[in-house]
């Protein structure tokens, strides 16, 4: 694409950005708000998070939905990394295409769907073998491997396309058992793919909401959960506080993994060239 | 699995180490094969498992009937006391569904929503893509993070913050009644104008990132022979580069019809709720009425009327995969 853009283009991507970015900036300063109503401004005030850290539901739903993200997100990329590289390197294998539909339909597949389709699953499995014993955390740490992997897998995949196989093939002529050309060759140049692979599985099982509804049991409350009934309920300014925690905490881990793995990137390149 | 290497003193040793040699070749050969089964399998088994069967098992649920037992379904199949076996299907819940005019205007309110705003969001998204794609290097990067960022960041949190904006004391009804342009403030919350704002925001980057892909990789000389040509920019950008990006609105269009068509949050949080999407039927249905079958037939009908666009989807991905070899 030639560079160079119109006025038009320019003020259409600002538009854009504002569109994007205003009410995420609107609702951060209103969680400094030290009126209970959106309306007022009634001064700066911190308040909010005393509050939001005094609340034990919030905290222990928080804590929850951390430990569920963190064991999905794993194994999300363990099993995600192994479809990526069958799909990338394995050429045609008996079902592959099955197996290719079932690693896309994830991608789109509405949340009711899938929330009612696994809990429905699960109600039978424990009807028929006594496996899984009610519903809780680990019913929702299976559904969130389930949708996240795929996207591991399309975020592995991808970059497999794009490298260049000839070193692996490289490797492989000069002797190297497959094994090894994996874990000293294929492994390390996908490592950044695997960690936005994982980085994404996290956050997407940290934001679900209607899959976790649907296969969650009593005593699992993630933390969607909570924040979804005081919404309907109305506007709580705790929430905006809540928000802006995890808004800048995301922003931050986000932006340094990009920053991080250009830097690798262009190093690696410049390594290449030397 | 590592120490492929481990083995070879033994084969310096051993004068007539060709046998082992052999054999040992053939123990990893099966070793690499038996890895190949293992990483192709393991991945393989946990998608039929926890994907494809509850599909069957969603199918098998619609066509049974409710009942107060637990799980709350009749069973698919039972022993007649002769000891035949008896297979009971009932297909009563899709004409219940049939019947009431709350399950057809959803589905249709659905795909009507879902299909507006997926084309609001292509006439929001392909300029920003296409400003993208002709930005600098730097200035690249960095806006593609950006419109990113967002896809990150709560999507539950993001509708939320909406609510704040179109609220009856809202920041937009205040802002007017400021300028004296309303005396009444807007009812925006609770309408299909605040869903369509809704879907197009949270879905927005799903749109901008495969159109800005395609005009990424866009070859530039046709551009520029049109160009050279005499072709006015205009012109060219209708004759040329956006026929040439079809493949990106397509998969950007599904990204966001697919989804959308069965939206829960969204419209739970910022729809009326007397038009709601077939999403939030389903929910309902199985949260407030407990009927399973009906929402499992719900779920089955939304699943068929989406299998065309999800296979679309999977063509134009595969292609993707196979154009980027």
């Amino acid at each position: 694409m030639r560079h160079g853009r119109s006025a038009f283009l320019t003020v259409w991507l600002g538009a854009g950005l504002v569109f994007l970015y205003g009410p995420i900036l609107l609702m951060m300063a209103y969680s400094f708000n030290a009126s209970r109503l959106a309306t007022v401004w009634g001064g700066f005030s911190t308040k909010w998070y005393g509050e939001l850290f005094k609340n034990k539901l919030v905290i222990d739903a928080a804590l929850l939905s951390l430990e569920i993200a963190a064991v999905s997100a794993t194994l999300a990329t363990i099993l995600g990394t192994m479809a990526g590289l069958a799909l990338a390197r394995f050429g045609r294998f008996r079902g592959r295409m099955l197996f290719a539909g079932m690693i896309t339909a994830p991608l789109v597949m509405p949340e009711v769907i899938t929330g009612l389709s696994l809990l429905l699953l699960f109600v039978a499995l424990e009807q028929a073998i006594g496996w899984p014993a009610g519903r809780g955390m680990m019913t929702i740490t299976i559904a969130h491997v389930t949708f996240s992997m795929a996207y591991v897998a399309v975020v592995v995949q991808s970059r497999l396309t794009l490298l260049d196989e000839t070193l692996e093939e490289a490797a492989m002529d000069l002797g190297s058992r497959p094994l090894r050309v994996l874990f000293d060759i294929t492994l390390p140049l996908i490592a950044p793919a695997m960690v936005s692979g994982w980085l994404l599985a996290f956050t997407l099982s940290l934001d679900d909401l209607v899959i976790a509804t649907f296969t969650s049991g009593p005593g699992a409350t993630t933390l969607p959960m909570v924040i979804f009934s005081k919404v309907r309920l109305g506007l709580t300014p705790d929430i905006n506080a809540l928000a802006t925690i995890i808004i800048v905490a995301v922003t931050l881990v986000v932006v340094t993994a990009t920053i991080v793995s250009n830097r690798l990137q262009v190093r690696r390149l410049a390594g290449a060239r030397s | 699995m590592t120490d492929a290497a481990e083995p070879v003193p033994a084969a310096a040793v051993a004068p007539d180490a060709a046998p082992l040699r052999r054999t040992l070749a053939a123990v990893f050969d099966a070793a690499a094969d038996a890895w190949r089964l293992i990483v192709v399998g393991v991945p393989y088994l946990w998608l039929l498992l926890f994907f494809l069967a509850p599909f069957l098992i969603i199918v098998k649920i619609s066509v049974a009937l409710s009942e107060i037992a637990q799980p709350p379904y009749t069973a698919l199949w039972q022993w007649t006391e002769d000891g035949a076996l008896q297979l009971r299907l009932y297909f009563s819940n899709f004409a219940f569904l049939l019947e009431d005019p709350l399950y057809i205007v959803g589905y249709l309110n659905a795909l009507k929503i879902a299909g507006i705003s997926t084309v609001l969001c292509l006439v929001a998204a392909y300029p920003i893509a296409y400003a993208i794609a002709r930005s600098g290097h730097t200035a690249r990067n960095v806006l593609l993070l950006l419109v990113i960022l967002p896809f990150w960041t709560s999507f539950l949190l993001r509708i939320y913050a909406w609510m704040g904006i179109l609220n009856k004391q809202g920041l937009i009804n205040n802002v007017l009644t400021f300028f004296g342009i309303i005396d009444q403030p807007i009812e925006m919350m609770y309408t299909d104008f605040a869903v369509y704002l809704g879907i197009v925001y949270s879905y927005l980057p799903f749109m901008v990132l495969p159109i800005y892909v395609n005009l990424e990789k866009m070859d530039v000389s046709l551009v520029e022979a049109a160009m050279d040509l005499g072709s006015r920019r205009w012109r060219v950008f209708l004759d040329v580069t956006l026929p040439l990006s079809v493949p990106g609105i397509v998969a950007g269009a599904l990204l966001v019809f697919i989804p959308a068509t069965g939206e829960y949050v969204i419209p739970a949080l910022l729809g009326s709720p007397s038009s709601p999407m077939i999403g939030r039927v389903l929910f309902d249905e199985f949260y407030a009425n407990r009927d399973w079958p009906v929402a499992a037939a719900v779920a089955t009908v939304l699943l068929v009327l989406l299998v065309a666009p999800i296979l679309m989807f999977q063509h134009y991905q595969m292609r993707q995969a196979e154009a980027d070899r």
